[in-house]
């Protein structure tokens, strides 16, 4: 090709792009190469020697003033942690894992999405799109994949089968990062329902929680073509009138006992400053990825922080899912792949909307679609059934379950997928 | 003493002897400190860029990759360390915890004895600049019935003072801890002054009625009334009936609400969750250059080629002293500790002075001041200056204490 050929084409890719812009989201218009691509992860020896030097060199703040974790995470509890990850853990074992299951990246709408893509053996399956939030990735859900492609081998039966598509949020694990502004939940969900396009699905079903709740939500509201129900496990049930008193305002008057305690934990959650990370990132994400991004102790430490940690053990009991080694492979992968700062933009991009745990601002009266839910006692707030009934019109399933938490796959993937297997079985295409 | 010994605030047996010893003491790093700092400097993994051409998601890259830049390679701590050694520096414990101050007294009889504290995120840095023309008036276009006799500390936690070890250490415990040093030191009669947490420290000395204590002067008031400080916060419309400026301090003090307030909530939330700013040079220069948009500004514009203000060694002797002294997190507490409301009057019973700057996180307005300081002695609206009063225009303010001051000192 020429020089001036060269030029040509670059011009022609420009035009064409800003084309694509202006006139519509419409992502099947051809104006990108809609090509998937299989992936494999291969981090270059010299990343993880540099991560375990950096941490080697760590250099620590004097310890918190108080007993327990209401400052942040504790010194001698972080240390402890972070002399394992600069000692005994192993990266290269998760990145086996990973590869074992087949990876593929696309690109839509400008960014490369990375996912996991695993078809189930059995006919019928039914496909569902899974989506982590912050500060999580896919590792959170590995342990359901084979639960949901492989029933009979966990527990269920052939009709209980899912096709599972797991991708990486733009900004997050091996997905690229956005360059411009716009990445909000409504923009991922378009570019998830364009992938399960790619993929063929036409008859498909969409589960989040955290991050992944609206961006699950705005595909229903959306209306992705061949989705046919969601599932969600931080469902935004709050009621409008209920807000003020999140604040410290007087309940409202004819509430529930049920309802006053949930309103009563979440201002508990509000004054013991939960969700001050939440600010920050919405505020100056860009200001707290510095530290993030050059200090493995410092990533650490600011994921840790998500109230999704209150109750885990540090890998003191050894029972306890995640394991030491899981929550250090997810922050190992923000590490590695350089996302601490791109991930918690995401809150940015969400900016004025509003809480994502409230009704109005999520738009949940507009969802047509059937909406499942489950609620994990331990996540941020045990959503009432008479709340979630009043926010999604159309709600064909709510369960409240009796062990779990934010993390609520990553925790209890026996039970996550068990939910899902009930959730879904009305959804599923006649035989 | 070394800064190590100070930094571990254990009184060695001899001081043990007498609790209340004045001590003299020196900045030192052993080189191997300044070197790693550099190391660190220059090692620094960077995130991509923003998203955005301006600082609405904080500090921007390219400004930061500058300022780490020369941190990295010309800034010469060496050079602050012979400027604060050429005044005479000393450690004192008080209620428990090693307090580190600069103490000068002027050469002139009857000088007014002066306690100047700072706020997050500066530190002694900001008020070096002042101590001569306050010291030393008649070299500085005043004259001796100006002089000051200055004591400036570090605040527990931050610079050279001790870490506290257990909480309690709030500014009201602060204040306590300033009048036992004033006392210690001998002075019978004095005036504060204090902007940032230098302001709730200065205010909560004039609250616990001592009577030694004649006047303060606050360079960030708290003069908001409860009304406009609620509607502020909430985001609502400014309400009827604000006169120009009144009006003007509403729409500075929502902006600051709205998109200002994330670092402070996470620091009174979880100070400890913090490791990244105590681990990574420039992740901690970040943290502290996003104070607010405007200190954001007058930080950051020296890196990009602007000369107004502060210099790129003004800004980086501050950062430096922070990275040092490890106490980016045991600073972030005192947000943790304090439960008093920034902006809101406190009822200060006894003469006050007040300067109002432009770019202070609001410029307090006299209608304001008036009725949050009942004894108002003097109230100056001034045309430039922001947070950092004494560190970015210090001959304004010397000018302020001067004037302000002048009605209290003994005839």
């Amino acid at each position: 090709m020429t020089l001036e050929k060269l030029k040509l084409s670059g011009l022609a890719a420009a035009l064409a792009a800003s084309l694509f812009v202006f006139a519509s989201p419409n992502y099947a218009a051809g104006a990108e190469d809609p090509s998937i691509r299989p992936f494999k992860v291969e981090i270059p020896q010299a990343a993880l020697d540099d991560l375990r030097r950096r941490i080697n060199a760590t250099r620590w703040p004097d310890k918190e003033t108080v007993a327990d974790q209401s400052q942040g995470a504790q010194l001698a509890r972080l240390q402890e942690l972070v002399r394992y990850w600069g000692k005994g853990y192993d990266w290269r074992k998760l990145e086996a894992k990973l590869n074992a299951l087949p990876q593929f990246k696309t690109t839509i709408d400008g960014v490369d999405i990375h996912f996991i893509h695993v078809r189930s053996r059995h006919k019928n399956a039914l496909p569902v799109i899974v989506t982590h939030g912050w500060p999580g990735s896919v590792i959170e859900q590995l342990k359901i994949i084979g639960p949901l492609t492989d029933p009979t081998a966990h527990g269920g039966s052939t009709e209980d089968a899912f096709d599972v598509v797991i991708p990486s949020v733009p900004g997050y694990g091996f997905s690229g990062k956005p360059t411009g502004t716009g990445w909000d939940p409504d923009r991922i969900a378009k570019a998830w329902a364009e992938l399960m396009t790619r993929l063929g699905y036409t008859h498909y079903v969409a589960q989040g929680g955290d991050w992944g709740t609206p961006i699950t939500s705005a595909m229903a509201r959306q209306g992705a073509p061949g989705l046919v129900g969601i599932h969600i496990n931080l469902p935004a049930t709050i009621p409008p009138e209920v807000l003020p008193a999140l604040g410290g305002a007087p309940l409202p008057a004819g509430i529930s006992d049920k309802e006053r305690e949930v309103i009563e934990a979440l201002r508990k959650y509000n004054m013991a400053g939960s969700s001050a990370y939440f600010t920050m990132l919405t505020a100056r994400p860009q200001t707290v990825g510095y530290g993030a991004t050059d200090s493995p102790v410092g990533l650490a430490a600011w994921v840790l922080v998500h109230p999704g940690f209150a109750q885990w053990s540090y890998g003191a009991d050894a029972k306890q899912s995640p394991t030491k080694d899981d929550v250090l492979d997810n922050i190992t992968l923000y590490w590695l792949t350089n996302t601490a700062t791109s991930a918690g933009r995401l809150y940015w991009e969400n900016g004025a909307r509003g809480s994502v745990i409230a009704a109005v601002p999520q738009k949940t009266s507009e969802i047509k679609l059937p909406v499942a839910i489950t609620v994990f006692p331990d996540d941020v707030y045990r959503a009432p059934e008479t709340w979630a009934r009043r926010a999604y019109p159309n709600l064909s399933y709510f369960h409240e379950v009796d062990k779990g938490g934010h993390f609520a796959a990553w925790e209890q993937p026996e039970l996550f997928a068990a939910e899902l297997r009930a959730a879904f079985a009305p959804v599923r295409p006649a035989h | 003493m070394t800064t190590s010994d100070a930094a571990v605030a254990k009184p060695r047996s001899k001081q043990a002897a007498n609790k209340n010893a004045v001590r003299r003491f020196r900045v030192k790093f052993p080189d191997s400190q300044l070197a790693d700092l550099r190391r660190r400097v220059k090692a620094m993994k960077w995130p991509e860029r923003e998203t955005v051409t301006d600082a609405s998601q904080g500090v921007q890259l390219a400004t930061l990759q500058k300022l780490a830049r020369y941190w990295g390679t010309e800034y010469d701590w060496r050079k602050c360390a012979a400027r604060l050694n050429a005044l005479p520096n000393f450690m004192t414990e008080i209620d428990g915890l090693d307090i580190h101050f600069i103490h000068v007294r002027s050469k002139h009889a009857n000088a007014l004895p002066v306690i100047v504290t700072h706020g997050w995120p500066g530190s002694i840095i900001e008020q070096l600049k002042i101590v001569d023309p306050l010291t030393n008036p008649t070299a500085h276009g005043g004259s001796a019935s100006d002089a000051f006799d200055v004591v400036i500390p570090s605040l527990p936690g931050y610079g050279f003072s001790g870490k506290p070890t257990a909480t309690g250490w709030d500014p009201i415990r602060s204040a306590r801890a300033w009048l036992a040093l004033m006392k210690r030191l001998g002075y019978t009669q004095f005036v504060a002054q204090g902007g940032d947490w230098g302001n709730a420290v200065t205010e909560q000395m004039a609250l616990l009625g001592a009577p030694e204590l004649i006047g303060i002067h606050t360079n960030m008031p708290a003069t908001v009334p409860p009304d406009i400080d609620k509607a502020a916060f909430a985001g609502a419309p400014a309400p009827s009936g604000l006169s120009a400026e009144e009006n003007h301090a509403y729409d500075q003090l929502a902006y600051f609400y709205k998109h200002g307030l994330g670092y402070a909530i996470e620091m009174a939330n979880r100070p400890q969750t913090l490791y990244g700013i105590g681990d990574s040079p420039v992740g901690m220069a970040a943290w502290m250059l996003d104070h607010d948009a405007r200190s954001y500004a007058l930080m950051a514009r020296v890196f990009d080629g602007q000369r107004e203000g502060l210099t790129r060694d003004d800004v980086l002797d501050n950062i430096t002293l922070y990275w040092l002294t490890n106490t980016t997190i045991s600073a972030a507490r005192l947000y943790w500790e304090s439960k008093l409301a920034f902006f809101a009057p406190k009822g200060i019973p006894i003469p006050t002075a007040v300067s109002a700057f432009p770019d202070e996180l609001y410029q307090a307005p006299r209608s304001w001041t008036e009725r949050a300081y009942p004894k108002l002695v003097h109230y100056n609206k001034l045309d430039k200056g922001g947070h950092f009063a004494a560190w970015e225009q210090p001959d304004l303010l010397v000018a302020e204490l001067r004037a302000g001051f002048k009605s209290l000192r003994a005839s």
